[in-house]
């Protein structure tokens, strides 16, 4: 049976992970691929790796990353963070990245997600969307958050999947930070909506969360980044409980 | 000396890294005398069907390859061109394995995309994993299950995981992802 995927994101900046706090016991907690392998042997599915600075000059320090996590690490992975450009993709994904993840760059240019998907295939393509909910309507953000579109979440996604992309990345705004659980009732609704798989992302707190987002929210994955960095939810007894619960997981 | 078929398809590098966590260090060519002469080839891919086989035949692969006697394993992509036919674009593939290729159909998620269990392992491709392992799978297309099926995977119906024909191996999902049953699996083949 497939399983759900449980993600855990790194933040990376010039090269280096943004530090966590509790992880005294690795050599060297800023190094991604220590991390990520750390995060692959607790029981992680996947990872992503998120280049939160993405300035074009550290474009090779991300490559040469990407090369040595791909050389170390036996689960997918997935790079996001700067893509605007088929050939940002090929460099990435030639050093060994399984999958690329594009958002602003989507929105701006649509037809860079059909360009990639014709020229690497669906299953490379993971496409960010940050929304936010106000006045009862979703609306698609973009630049972190930073910048409002007119797009409505919900269609945007049915674009996505008609042009080409492999997987949706959904992070609610209202819930990413809050620790109070994922954006379970729009999920749900995006989830019956599509026919690829929605990884859900913003709001993890506790293992409970995570257990909505696949019972309640029909997600296919979910993804959290600072509460498995801070050891506030260990991923091995994560993956325990869901199974307890009857989610099917990899253990 | 092992040999992965380098054709263009993506994932290459992930294969050649780890067979290097292996501590081989594979050649990736297309040449036809270097693919006779290896040990042993692997023939990865993610990608296109139709693109794979054009490129296949402008390097007179397609004839080169079902005429192999060292052990050969398709992954993924590999595995069903190393089929009879494949939806995917009508493409007629290489026919080591009598088997037609479909799209997934059917009221859930496609591509099928993460860890699955595989079941009725029938191969020293197998030895040391157990039944219901988990291996990563990313893919639309699928071959059905028959004689020289080694391995099976539930996902809207019954697959293929693995086929085995003669000196002929093949897996549908990704040993090079797949963690250390992945691993062991590509040990296996390794020994052969």
């Amino acid at each position: 049976m497939l399983t759900k995927r449980i993600i855990s994101c790194l933040d990376i900046k010039d090269g280096r992970t943004v530090k966590g706090i509790n992880f005294v016991d690795l050599r060297d907690a800023g190094d991604p691929v220590e991390l990520g392998k750390r995060y692959a042997d607790e029981g992680a599915d996947e990872l992503v790796f998120l280049d939160i600075t993405a300035t074009h000059e550290n474009r090779k320090t991300l490559i040469e990353l990407v090369n040595r996590i791909s050389l170390n690490l036996n689960i997918p992975f997935t790079v996001g963070g700067g893509i605007s450009s088929v050939a940002d993709v090929s460099a990435l994904l030639n050093a060994g990245a399984d999958k690329i993840s594009i958002n602003s760059a989507a929105v701006r240019h649509p037809e860079l997600v059909s360009e990639i998907a014709a020229r690497f295939g669906s299953q490379c393509v993971v496409v960010a969307v940050d929304a936010k909910k106000t006045n009862g309507i979703w609306k698609v953000y973009l630049n972190g958050g930073r910048i409002e579109t007119e797009l409505h979440l919900e269609d945007w996604v049915k674009q996505l999947e008609k042009l080409g992309a492999g997987e949706i990345l959904f992070t609610s705004m209202n819930h990413d930070g809050t620790k109070n659980g994922f954006a379970c009732e729009e999920l749900s609704r995006i989830s019956e909506m599509i026919s690829i798989p929605l990884i859900a992302s913003g709001g993890a707190g506790k293992p409970e969360h995570f257990l909505e987002a696949f019972s309640i929210g029909k997600a296919d994955a979910a993804l959290a980044a600072s509460v498995f960095h801070f050891k506030e939810i260990e991923i091995k007894n994560l993956k325990k409980y869901l199974a307890q619960n009857q989610i099917p997981v990899r253990l | 000396m092992i040999a992965i078929i380098d054709y263009n398809a993506g994932n290459i590098q992930s294969v050649r890294f780890a067979l290097n966590r292996l501590g081989i260090e594979p050649v990736l060519t297309n040449d036809e005398e270097q693919l006779q002469k290896a040990d042993k080839v692997i023939f990865p891919g993610v990608g296109e069907a139709g693109t794979a086989m054009s490129f296949l035949k402008s390097k007179n692969l397609h004839q080169v390859i079902p005429e192999l006697s060292q052990p050969v394993l398709g992954i993924c992509l590999g595995l069903q061109l190393m089929c009879r036919h494949s939806e995917e674009s009508n493409t007629d593939c290489l026919n080591i394995f009598p088997l037609n290729v479909k799209k997934f159909s059917g009221g859930m998620k496609i591509p099928h995309i993460g860890w699955n269990t595989i079941y009725n392992l029938k191969s020293p491709l197998f030895k040391g994993c157990s039944e219901n392992n988990y291996v990563y799978y990313v893919h639309s297309y699928f071959a059905e299950t028959e004689k020289n099926t080694i391995a099976e995977t539930d996902y809207i119906n019954k697959f293929s995981a693995a086929l085995q024909k003669n000196n002929f191996y093949a897996v549908q999902f990704h040993p090079e992802k797949s963690s250390s049953v992945g691993e062991q699996i590509l040990k296996n083949f390794l020994a052969l």
